[in-house]
């Protein structure tokens, strides 16, 4: 979230699309209650399905699954076409004003350079024309052709409402009244928040969704302001902080990447990372990037990371392509992995197609789960009749499966969706011999030290060399790794522009990352993470929940990265001058001296407006990017790709029809259906009675949803013949799900480009192991793509058939 | 505790006369917002949990209740109903079922057992477990279908308005849970005046039949809803429009007094005590047997 | 028209727990009866520990009521658990996830020691912590060794372990993960994902 979950109340209107909050997060959709009852605020909500939330709203619309970017492109046409735009904003603070490259084009669904073979794209021709200076052309006026604005302009003008109604089943009069109540908050003094989950990640272009809003956001001047913000409201109660601290394939923590196989060397690799400013006076604080990876270094390898070896960098691995769960799993499916650590996550339930990922890991040598509960994916290999239809002597796998403490029984932090790391403690002794991870991985570790000390083997070095400092090497506390991942002084830390001032002693625990150091005097496991532990205590352990100026911000409650900043980009809430754009909710302005207000700055606090920084101090533009350059592998603007499997034709451009640089293997491109044989769009989706495959096993949410169920529309079980209450099964070209059908009013039949589609709901809870009642699962159905850039599954639109099942003769 | 509990702040006490007049307390009541409420069964998770019930794991009969319906571990349930409006678009009505903690509990005045079922004076009606008979006179009392009979123990449950809770100063269990504050608990007459200032944004958005939902024909209730069709309760999974106590309460009451008072008159009550849980002439022999023991052998 | 016109701040009053002394003989208990009440409030003699919930991303502050006392080297088991009612975010309120949350710490099917399954075999041996870390270690190990690539094919420096991969999870302490990583890193791993996807 760009914002915080008690921001949302300051919003004038909220959008829910691509999520459904009431249901997914309900202590969260509060705040739209709050904003509702308090600030007069009205609600649109946008599903395939009338969801809780829809049930909530002043303004409801179907929208059919995978079809979102037509909607949003609908939305920016809308608004630039009616010259509804926050102007002021849109021309300072994005790069609407910037001038394109000549080369750059689009034509009947591809951009410039696209490789068919290679199913991508050669992004060179995706960037900004340079003057002499080095700096990127501008032109003020947004007249000229070749600017951002009118290249935005063309490029979605061809979303009409018309076109938007013909490929989304939204009702034109609908999507209209959307557009209008949008618009509204150009004004401003209004603000827009719009709050998404999976319902738009998970698809072969869902980064490009959020991008859609974002552009919608940005051209409202809705980002940085209270009750503003793209609010992605996270699954777990701690992927933030698992992602802020690079527990994923290509990233170091803090969003740091690892070396590739060419950057052989730090200074290559730091060549292309410290970002210089593309426009005049920029902070582009990405020229920091050696403090933080070097304080990092030296928090991996301690004593052993110096000068000389460029700080153990040969040691840290180089990637040649990214190894997510995709392709790890297709990997796995292929032979080519022996070993598996499954720590809290029960990928059986989780992945797409289950029959490929049950195949996978029957072909490992050995499985390791880490869990607190009895996983289906620790027993993929025993039999449950239909429900798991494994013959164990078939399966050589060996398996461990330790047992590990839940929330309640371990001390530490959490990061929330709006960035908050909030402490917790212990409250009870573990369960049989269940031990915590951290003593988990810690005798892991040590074992494989004492082995490698003791026999040597493949590069033992970073092995043992890994920095270790805690009281107790064999049972490291919570308390000592947050002041690890936070950050010290090795040397003293002094003012780079007073170096008689110490701000850090040898030793002590840094305020934060303005004191790293790239020399090797500072450490810090993450350094967006860097004053969450500082002399002064634990910061996440803060429970002051006062709230001056009622903002819902709780500045001293935990500790929000970065800086203890609640709302990103907060810069942006005010003009050129300083002054807030909406009083009534104002965040931070210039004091004459300094920025200062109940947030902290997100910007050089001391820096004065008129030296002309921009609010995205992260961007070497100083400004948002409407138009992303090379950096979204499908394309700087969002374009409508139909998904893997859909009912229809691209209707822009019949030969272009999904995402053309989407994650695809080869194997599972064969395996996707087609309308004649499976007619029905489904999707599949969370219940609100659970959370993923655990809380089947607490009793009371058991007792709330007990058993598996598909939700189909009146239209199509009076087609099929089904009451509700029967038996039915789903078929993908995957495999089958058979369940009890829910016949509902809430799912419609659409009319998109004339035929009339039906959407099948697949709620994805069920599992072999737990209190509810044994289910098939979801992911015998979804297919096995992801989206271009971050390889998010397409759990949101794919095709299948149902039928009935005959009752059962007594 | 059981004496405790029945000198504990009484206004009314099922088939007991001579009470003491009790102090006057500030009558509270929760208040259940229907449309701030997205029916998670917050409330429902909430009080399984605090009051220690659970039930056996159910299936699905193509609904989203879950149970089906009240039971005597299950004291609040969702009902849903999918409802189309005259301009074709969809609402989706949830309603939190339970105890409406009646002023003038009709299950109360059916009660024939001394002490099973009180009334406090700040409105809350509790079943007293350890009086119960279990002959579910009060179900039949009920305009409002509520207690159930555990065929485990032979005694009637419902929701106790979290007398526990509230008694030291907590809101009941449904209410600390819900999301969205839809569920509120307070004084009757500050419920009544947020439910105001709800009906107000209702009416602003167009919802003019919006209001408050605190029955008269049983005195009003300490548990009332905001309705955004206060004219069609009925739509609400069956809201009764007018509930009003049976007339049949009445005459029980006659039979049954000299028995709660003296404790004889047993063949009389059974035969109401048949007629009330089965209806007439279906009563299973053993059913017969299982009251009569009941009867004479009350749990201390 | 509305006379008392009830506050925000009232109004998280009415639905928390945060009711003073003089709203308990408001609403109809004196503090002296409340002491008898009709039923016995369970939670006196327990141990409050705060904490946080473990589901979604919303990150409910949660009260656990205990009995036994961890800070006292205490055997210590959960009652109850419910929303902690000075958390700025929750407010005291609970989804039905959360407000079932004792059932997930006391699910039967919470696991209790190490286990193991042979290849073929169709059920779990119990085993001691000593015995399955060495195990794994050793599995990890002869992998590491045998599959590590130290070049890639043009002799470019790589250092990369492919051949065990790391998934690491959604609801583990940002320390969990921090260790983690450090450990998986300096291995050299790089199939390593996390559950930000699904």
């Amino acid at each position: 979230m760009t914002n915080t979950w008690a921001d949302i109340k300051n919003a004038d209107l909220v959008v829910i699309m691509g999520g459904n909050a009431a249901e997914a997060h309900p202590c969260g959709f509060k705040w739209v209650t709050e904003a509702k009852h308090y600030n007069k605020a009205k609600l649109i909500v946008v599903d395939p399905r009338f969801t809780r939330s829809a049930a909530m709203s002043d303004l409801y619309m179907p929208i059919r699954p995978g079809s979102d970017i037509a909607f949003l492109g609908g939305v920016i046409n809308y608004l630039v076409s009616n010259d509804k735009i926050h102007k002021d904003y849109v021309l300072n603070y994005t790069n609407a004003a910037y001038i394109v490259k000549a080369e750059y084009g689009f034509e009947d669904g591809l951009f410039t350079g696209y490789n068919a073979e290679k199913r991508d794209y050669d992004r060179k021709s995706w960037d900004y024309e340079l003057g002499e200076d080095g700096f990127v052309k501008v032109d003020p006026s947004l007249q000229d052709p070749r600017c951002v604005y009118q290249l935005m302009k063309a490029h979605y003008a061809r979303y009409t409402p018309e076109m938007v109604s013909r490929i989304t089943g939204t009702p034109v009069d609908k999507f209209t009244k959307a557009c209008e109540w949008i618009a509204e908050t150009a004004a401003p003094d209004k603000a827009m928040t719009s709050m998404y989950a999976l319902g738009w990640t998970q698809h072969s272009k869902g980064s490009q969704n959020i991008r859609g809003m974002a552009i919608v956001q940005l051209l409202l001047g809705n980002i940085g302001v209270a009750g503003g913000g793209m609010n992605a409201l996270r699954g777990h109660s701690n992927i933030q902080g698992l992602t802020d601290l690079g527990l994923m394939s290509n990233l170091i923590p803090g969003y740091l990447t690892l070396p590739l196989d060419k950057e052989q060397d730090y200074p290559t690799y730091m060549s292309t990372r410290q970002f210089k400013p593309l426009r005049p006076g920029q902070t582009s604080y990405w020229q920091n990037y050696p403090k933080f990876f070097v304080s990092f270094l030296k928090s991996m390898y301690g004593t052993a990371a110096t000068k000389d070896n460029a700080f153990g960098y040969d040691w840290l691995p180089k990637l040649d392509v990214t190894y997510d769960v995709l392709r790890a799993f297709e990997l796995m499916h292929q032979g080519k992995i022996n070993g598996y650590f499954c720590q809290g996550f029960n990928p059986l339930l989780s992945f797409p197609n289950r029959g490929k990922i049950q195949a996978a890991l029957a072909s490992l040598k050995y499985l390791v789960v880490m869990d607190p509960l009895a996983t289906e994916t620790a027993s993929f290999w025993e039999n449950h009749g239909v429900h798991n239809d494994v013959d164990p002597g078939q399966v050589q796998t060996e398996v461990f499966r330790l047992p590990t403490t839940c929330f309640a029984e371990e001390a530490g932090s959490l990061t929330n969706s709006g960035r908050w790391l909030q402490w917790h403690w212990a409250g009870a002794t573990p369960p049989g011999e269940a031990k915590t991870d951290v003593w988990i991985m810690t005798q892991l570790y040590r074992k494989l030290r004492e082995l490698y000390a003791a026999e040597g083997g493949k590069l033992p070095e970073p092995i043992l060399n890994l920095s270790w400092p805690y009281s107790t090497p064999d049972d490291p506390t919570t308390d000592e790794i947050a002041q690890e991942i936070n950050g010290k002084a090795l040397a003293d830390v002094r003012d780079l522009k007073d170096p008689a001032k110490i701000l850090a002693r040898a030793g002590q625990q840094l305020d934060g990352f303005a004191q790293l150091r790239d020399d090797g005097s500072t450490t810090s496991g993450c350094w967006i993470y860097s004053g969450c532990y500082t002399k002064k205590g634990n910061q996440m352990a803060r429970r002051d929940n006062a709230d001056p100026s009622d903002s819902g911000l709780a500045p001293n409650w935990a500790w929000s990265w970065p800086a203890n900043r609640r709302v990103l980009y907060n810069r942006a809430s005010c003009d050129l001058e300083g002054k807030p754009y909406n009083p009534k909710h104002a965040l931070i302005e210039w004091n004459g001296e300094k920025w200062a207000g109940v947030d902290i700055p997100d910007f050089v606090a001391t820096s004065a407006p008129e030296a002309g920084a921009g609010p995205f101090i992260m961007n070497a533009e100083g400004t948002a990017r409407l138009f992303t350059r090379g950096m979204m592998k499908d394309g700087p603007f969002p374009e409508h790709y139909e998904p893997f499997e859909a009912p229809v034709e691209n209707v822009l451009h019949p030969k272009v029809g999904p995402n053309p640089v989407a994650r695809v293997f080869k194997g599972d491109l064969e395996v996707f259906g087609k309308p004649d044989e499976f007619p029905y769009v489904a999707t599949t989706y969370r219940l609100t009675e659970h959370f993923h495959f655990w809380t089947k096993h607490a009793l009371i949410n058991a007792i709330l949803q007990p058993e598996e169920f598909v939700e189909i529309g009146e239209a199509l079980a009076a087609e099929k013949g089904v009451k509700t209450g029967d038996r039915i099964q789903v078929h993908s070209n995957r495999g089958t799900v058979e369940a009890v059908a829910v016949v509902t009013k809430r799912i419609r039949p659409l009319t998109v480009d004339g035929k009339t589609i039906h959407t099948v709901g697949i709620p994805i809870h069920w599992g072999f192991k737990g209190e509810a009642r044994k289910g098939y699962g979801a992911n015998r159905l979804t297919p096995y793509v992801g989206d271009a850039n971050i390889e998010t599954p397409e759990f949101k639109a794919f095709l299948v058939d149902v039928t009935k099942v005959a009752a059962a003769v007594s | 505790m059981s004496v405790l509990q029945h000198a504990l702040d009484l206004k009314q006490s099922s088939a007991t006369s001579g009470m003491a007049p009790a102090g006057e307390a500030v009558a509270v009541a929760k208040l259940i917002d229907i449309s701030r409420c997205i029916g998670c069964k917050a409330c429902q998770s909430a009080c399984l949990e605090w009051n220690e019930r659970r039930e056996e794991v159910g299936v699905n009969t193509g609904y989203y209740e879950n149970p089906h319906d009240l039971t005597e571990n299950t004291w609040t349930l969702m009902r849903y109903a999918e409802v189309e409006q005259d301009n074709g678009d969809l609402e989706w009505l949830i309603r939190k079922d339970g105890c409406m903690h009646c002023a003038d509990p009709g299950c109360l005045k059916a009660c024939p057992a001394p002490g099973a079922i009180v009334q406090y004076t700040n409105g809350l009606v509790d079943f007293i477990s350890e009086n119960c008979i279990g002959c579910g006179y009060c179900i039949k009392g009920c305009p409002f279908d509520i207690p159930r009979l555990s065929q485990a123990d032979q005694k009637v449950y419902k929701c106790t308005l979290c007398s526990d809770r509230v008694a030291v100063g907590q809101g009941p269990a449904c209410a600390k849970a819900c999301p969205t504050h839809a569920i509120m608990f307070g004084t009757k007459a500050e419920m009544t005046d947020w439910a105001g200032q709800r009906i107000e944004d209702l009416k602003e958005r167009g919802y003019q039949n919006a209001g408050l939902y605190d029955p008269p024909g049983v005195g009003g209730t300490h548990v009332m809803y905001v309705l955004k069709h206060a004219d069609q309760p009925e739509i609400y999974s069956n809201l009764p429009k007018d509930p009003q106590i049976s007339p049949l309460v009445d005459l029980w009451k006659g039979v049954t007094k000299p028995f709660a008072l003296a404790g004889i008159g047993l063949m009389a009550l059974l035969g109401i005590v048949h007629y009330v849980r089965t209806g007439p002439n279906e009563v299973a022999p053993e059913d017969e047997e299982q009251a009569r023991r009941t009867l004479e052998n009350p749990k201390s | 028209m509305n006379m008392m016109n009830v506050t925000r701040r009232q109004l998280f009053r009415y639905s928390g727990t945060a009711l003073g002394a003089s709203t308990i003989t408001a609403l109809g208990f004196s503090p002296a009866a409340a002491v008898t009440a009709a039923r016995p409030f369970k939670l006196e003699r327990t141990t409050e520990t705060r904490n946080t919930c473990p589901y979604c991303s919303v990150a409910c502050g949660v009260i656990m009521y205990g009995k036994g006392d961890l800070a006292k080297q205490e055997q210590a088991t959960i009652v109850h658990i419910e929303g902690d009612a000075d958390h700025p975010v929750n407010r005291g309120t609970l989804c039905p996830k959360g407000a079932g949350l004792l059932d997930f710490v006391h699910a039967k099917t919470r696991l209790q020691q190490p286990e193991y399954r042979a290849p073929g075999s169709d059920r779990w041996e119990q085993l001691s912590w000593d015995d399955a870390i060495d195990k794994i270690a050793r599995l990890m190990k002869a992998d590491r060794d045998q599959n590590f690539i130290e070049r890639n094919q043009d002799g470019q420096l790589v250092n990369r372990w492919t051949s065990t991969g790391f998934l690491a999870a959604s609801a583990t302490t940002n320390e969990t993960a921090f260790l983690t990583y450090k450990v998986v890193r300096s291995l050299g791993m790089v199939v390593f994902d996390n559950q930000a996807r699904v």
